[in-house]
């Protein structure tokens, strides 16, 4: 009985993170974003500097309608938002949080294989991305559904090496060994890595500067061009809830997680400060670059960041074998 | 590859600059502006200084002014002297839907019957109602701010240096800064 009241638990508080990190980072995005194109941002929504105005956005966004075009591919349409959305709550589900005041690492489910696990969910999350864009029956979606398919082939790659990277130093998949293993030094060693990882991060949640399948300049929104209301909610939050999980991944696999002062203490709050300050990286990005043109993209794809990645796997066996 | 790499850096310092910079938004609203001399924002009548000469109404690039006056006699005021007449204005009305805000009628008016007043916020929900007729550019009158000083050594403006170069003589000293007309 206390096992099942232990995984509900457990649920509950991955549920309760899913909704209010990307929140959170959303509400972060607004303000930082606005200051540092020198305005002030919302700030009339719930009286201090508009704390409330995402939450008065979901309002608006419930109240609207949710057309689907007479072009569409009906069932893949209204699927897409779902299948862009639950993948990152997949994942959320095994990305440790780390010590809470003396007791075990708080995950949703530690698994061995972590790692695979939750980069397995970020891809799936792309496909719905892709589902919209070529589900729309409107052609700015399916150039749109083309960029993306052609963004996620090319970032997979450095992506996932980057990671294995980790992994073979660390000597696990487990999100939670790879933490635990952690050493100072290894922010040196992995430092490609970390710049690899975290930019083909950012492309693969088609976050500016990687936003070419979104260019609202060239294809009015991509693949969200059709959608309305509740759909595109739910991939707006998507995006949000990509960045979390992309911020989450890249502080425990390269940032150490919960390493840092007191640590068995107040591990989880370490890695939730590591967390913020990956996302106001993500952020800032996007304030800070232009978008990249279409064949920038693929071009930073394969004649940077893998050759990196790929130089990265190189020492990290050096290191290993040595 | 000189700088390779420069504008990366660039692009994070000037969004960090501003970041920590405080914002100049201004909270309108909430704030009223602290709007600058001769702020254009709506026009004012002075009616008794208007001799409905038309000036303004023709020189309007958008046509937006309408006037419309009679003669009035006014009786010689002396035994067998003329009779005079005055234009007495009808309707005066300006189209603020049209109106570009630029300012020809009142540099125009020889008589300095328009002003410019700072007051902005008269929008409306129709469209009619933004022609304002002659009570209601009277009524801006009261929003014109006096003129704005003139900076510290400026030259006067010549009518005022013609009249000071006549009057030299009359004028005792200390009153010259009474530049105001």
């Amino acid at each position: 009985m206390s096992e099942v009241i232990d995984v509900l638990v457990r649920c509950l508080f991955v549920v309760l993170a899913f909704l209010t990190m990307p929140l959170l980072v959303g509400q972060m995005e607004h303000k930082a974003m606005a200051h540092m194109q020198g305005r002030v941002g919302p700030m009339a929504a719930g009286g201090f500097h508009g704390w409330a105005q995402l939450v008065a956005d979901g309002v608006k966004f419930v109240q609207k309608e949710s057309i689907t075009p007479v072009a569409a591919d009906r069932r893949v349409f209204e699927l897409a938002p779902a299948v862009a959305l639950v993948p990152y709550l997949v994942a959320m589900l095994a990305i440790p949080l780390g010590p809470f005041f003396g007791h075990d690492v708080l995950i949703g489910h530690d698994l061995d294989l972590g790692l695979f696990f939750v980069l397995a969910a970020m891809s799936v999350g792309v496909l719905g991305t892709l589902m919209g864009g070529l589900g729309s029956g409107n052609k700015y979606s399916y150039i749109g559904g083309m960029r993306v398919a052609a963004q996620l082939m090319s970032y997979e790659l450095p992506m996932v090496l980057a990671a294995a990277s980790v992994a073979m130093l660390a000597g696990t998949l487990s999100l939670v060994g790879i933490a635990d293993a952690f050493e100072p030094w290894w922010l040196l060693v992995q430092l490609p890595g970390l710049v690899v990882f975290f930019v083909a991060g950012l492309a693969e949640l088609q976050r500016p500067p990687f936003d070419a399948p979104l260019a609202d300049a060239e294809l009015v929104m991509g693949p969200l061009t059709e959608y309305g209301g509740m759909r595109f909610a739910m991939f707006l939050l998507a995006e949000y809830a990509g960045i979390v999980v992309l911020s989450a991944l890249t502080t425990v696999l390269f940032l150490g997680g919960w390493a840092g002062p007191w640590s068995d203490q107040l591990g989880w709050a370490w890695t939730l400060l590591k967390i913020v300050g990956v996302s106001f990286l993500v952020i800032w990005a996007r304030v800070a670059y232009p978008r990249l043109r279409e064949d920038q993209v693929n071009v930073l794809a394969w004649k940077v960041l893998v050759p990196l990645a790929l130089a990265q796997v190189t020492l990290t066996t050096l290191v290993v074998v040595w | 590859m000189n700088g390779y790499g420069k504008g990366l850096w660039q692009g994070l310092a000037v969004t960090w600059k501003n970041l920590t910079r405080r914002s100049v938004t201004a909270g309108y609203p909430d704030v009223q502006p602290d709007l600058p001399p001769r702020s254009r924002g709506v026009i004012a009548l002075q009616e008794e200084n208007c001799t409905s000469c038309m000036l303004c109404a023709r020189e309007c690039p958008s046509w937006c002014i309408t006037i419309d006056a009679h003669k009035e006699v006014i009786p010689a005021e002396t035994e067998g002297g003329r009779d005079r007449s005055q234009n007495v204005l009808d309707q005066f009305d300006i189209d603020y839907s049209i109106c570009m805000y630029c300012s020809i009628c009142i540099e125009v008016c020889p008589f300095d019957a328009l002003h410019w007043s700072p007051e902005f916020a008269y929008a409306e929900g129709d469209l009619k109602d933004l022609t304002h007729d002659m009570n209601r550019l009277r009524t801006w009158m009261d929003t014109v701010p006096p003129p704005q000083a003139l900076d510290p050594g400026a030259d006067q403006g010549k009518e005022l240096q013609a009249h000071e170069r006549r009057h030299a003589t009359e004028i005792p000293p200390g009153a010259q800064e009474s530049g105001e007309r």
